[in-house]
């Protein structure tokens, strides 16, 4: 075998060896960094939560018009906690078969559910003991979420997030 | 009004939404990986043999070919049977393991006699033996998938695993040395010509369990603590199952005369315990605790020598492999000289010496094989396991139950785990120790366990990457798993 064959081979064969690394990097690159995009949204809570009184009026107006993906617990023991929303409705309760089962004492065993239609999630109590109240206002029918508004359950206080 | 509880708009739409769209299948994406790992493979045979017999055989292809319509195989298992596992996982381990197989190949190549070399067979030597092992763990792997419909489904059996594995790692150390004894490390149950290395199979079997262990008694851990200096610790009491598994894989480290496999017991349940419990404390108790150990290990063995002058003498040679370079430092320091000689792009395949490293063909393959790719080629080595390691914590981080969370993560991290210490040792950062470096080293029970541990990443990473309604059509929901696991159908993902 010529020198200048296997030259070229050994060296071809390590850059090979790379364009099958980034191709992989490739094929999971939407994933791999989306860990980045979440783990913000888990922090935010924290310092957002803190002044959720002033701030939320502005930033629904903003974000008006896109639609939710996600539901965060801000508040309670579960904070931290993200649901990824689907097409189904999510049952919020201490029951076992909750979509989000809170371990609040002054949460009903099926306190309140989320349900989509048209691509606007509404909130509805589910006959619970202590209500379910959006921002500070008493639920008391199907009532539209808008992001970023806090639902609150008992201790727990849950958002919508794009 | 109660607004439908069925989904409003039809699948055409749900299609364009980010949350669905990541629940492609992508499997063609993975036959294409696939045969692009599989060309790499067959490219390393021909330069092996254009670098070892100075021409390129008609038949070089053969290994490759074989290994491509088994890993082909594997694909069809995965695409009908979990069609939304990840992936990158199967060819980025084909890579490895077809690699392996080929550099076993080429040390066949040089250790037989030269008018033998062109026709080799293809079963032949201990790289034919290891394809043979392939096919086999390949097809164990596929069976452990179709067996294992939901991976909860192990949930069951985590008290059996769990003596099973605790039967497994003692079998060893209970034997006499005879039959479990090979260079100085009892890991062994050798029966005839046959032997197989059972710790392989108990880390699995254990882990397992611990997961199932941690479910149940995370509240407990994370939660009773007192602080101090800023860190929350556990009560005292809770400690017991940590301490028990620290003088397991202490016992493991004195009787079995290997290092490498009890700091694997032991970070392996002490990262599982940390995911659980998402308690820095717990690191900390458990470095502490190691290095303790190991000290006191070092220690002994110098005064009193004993079971402990196994692990003395490792120690030594690592502080200074050139003290005694041709007696007990001599497969450190060839290693390291391998390493060298082969610098930033090696020498390449088929060009090395890999025959003056002692147990090139198993503990030492990655100094053999980075001889002939230099720096270069190894990192892309070490990238690929770093990507097999990612690609298992993401499954942890997208499946809901917190069984499989705990399951996947441990399991990732015990592969990653098992890589450093291995290339630690090699390369002497850390005392080395006979492990086998996944997927490449020649050995049958090191396959089997590591392509049964892909089998379980591969089939969380299915049920994390599912669409919950079932948006796929043809999936069918998987029956029966237990219900006390699933309790808590949510992500969290709290740094």
């Amino acid at each position: 075998m010529p020198e200048l064959v296997i030259t070229v081979a050994r060296f071809g064969f390590l850059i090979l060896l790379w364009i099958f690394v980034f191709t992989v990097v490739g094929v999971i690159r939407r994933d791999l960094f989306a860990g980045a995009r979440s783990g913000r949204l888990v922090a935010a809570p924290r310092t957002v939560g803190a002044s959720t009184g002033q701030a939320t009026a502005k930033p629904a107006k903003v974000k008006r018009g896109r639609a939710a993906h996600q539901l965060v617990v801000t508040a309670g023991q579960l904070a931290g906690t993200r649901i990824t929303l689907g097409e189904a409705q999510i049952t919020i309760g201490r029951a076992e078969d909750s979509t989000l089962v809170i371990t609040d004492d002054y949460a009903s065993a099926r306190h309140a559910r989320l349900v989509p239609r048209d691509g606007q999630w509404f909130v509805e109590d589910l006959g619970s003991t202590n209500g379910t109240y959006l921002d500070r206002a008493k639920v008391t029918g199907p009532t539209p979420v808008p992001l970023g508004v806090p639902i609150r359950i008992g201790r727990t206080s849950l958002e919508l997030r794009p | 009004m109660t607004a439908p509880a069925t989904p409003a708009s039809s699948p055409a739409t749900a299609g364009e939404r980010p949350g669905v769209r990541m629940a492609r299948s992508r499997r063609n994406a993975e036959l294409s990986l696939l045969l692009l790992a599989m060309a790499l493979v067959a490219a390393y045979g021909a330069m092996v043999e254009a670098n070892v017999l100075d021409t390129v055989t008609p038949g070089f292809w053969v290994p490759a070919a074989t290994l491509t319509a088994v890993f082909l195989g594997m694909h069809l298992v995965i695409r009908f049977l979990a069609p939304f596992a990840d992936p990158a996982l199967l060819p980025a381990v084909a890579l490895l393991n077809g690699l392996g197989v080929g550099f076993l190949r080429r040390l066949d190549l040089a250790n037989a006699a030269p008018e033998e070399r062109a026709d080799l067979a293809i079963f032949a030597g201990i790289g034919g033996r290891q394809l043979a092992w392939t096919l086999i763990s390949v097809v164990l792997a596929a069976g452990l998938l179709a067996l294992m419909r939901d991976h909860r489904s192990i949930s069951r059996y985590a008290y059996t695993l769990g003596l099973a594995g605790i039967v497994l790692v003692m079998l060893p150390a209970v034997l006499p040395a005879s039959i479990s004894e090979i260079n100085g490390a009892k890991l062994w149950v050798r029966i005839g010509s046959f032997s197989i290395q059972p710790g392989e199979f108990a880390k699995l079997a254990l882990l397992v369990f611990f997961a199932y262990y941690l479910v149940r008694k995370r509240e407990v851990l994370s939660l009773a603590s007192h602080r101090f200096l800023g860190i929350d610790f556990p009560r005292g009491r809770d400690l017991g199952p940590v301490l028990v598994v620290w003088v397991i894989s202490l016992l493991v480290l004195v009787f079995e005369k290997d290092l490498g496999t009890s700091l694997l017991y032991f970070g392996m349940f002490v990262a599982t315990v940390y995911i659980a419990t998402e308690r820095v404390s717990w690191l900390l108790i458990g470095l502490v605790l190691f290095f303790g150990g190991a000290y006191l290990a070092y220690v002994l063995g110098e005064a009193v020598g004993g079971p402990f002058a196994n692990f003395y003498l490792r120690a030594e040679i690592w502080l200074d492999p050139f003290a005694e370079p041709y007696d007990d430092g001599y497969q450190l320091v060839q290693g390291l000289l391998a390493l060298g000689s082969g610098g930033l792009f090696g020498a390449g395949p088929g060009g090395g010496q890999p025959l003056l490293l002692p147990e090139v063909q198993n503990d030492f393959i990655f100094a053999g094989i980075g001889e002939e790719i230099g720096l270069f080629g190894l990192s892309a080595l070490l990238v690929i396991y770093l990507l097999i390691v990612e690609r298992g914590l993401r499954a942890a981080l997208a499946v809901r139950d917190s069984f499989g969370k705990l399951l996947a993560g441990g399991l990732a991290f015990t592969l990653a785990l098992q890589v450093f210490v291995i290339v630690g040792g090699i390369s002497k950062l850390i005392p080395l120790t006979g492990q086998t470096t996944p997927f490449l080293s020649a050995g049958g029970s090191s396959l089997m366990a590591n392509w049964l541990l892909i089998a379980v990443l591969l089939r969380v990473s299915d049920a994390g990457r599912r669409p919950v309604d079932g948006a796929g059509g043809k999936v069918t929901r998987p029956s029966g798993p237990p219900e006390q696991l699933h309790g808590a159908p949510t992500e969290v993902i709290k740094p």
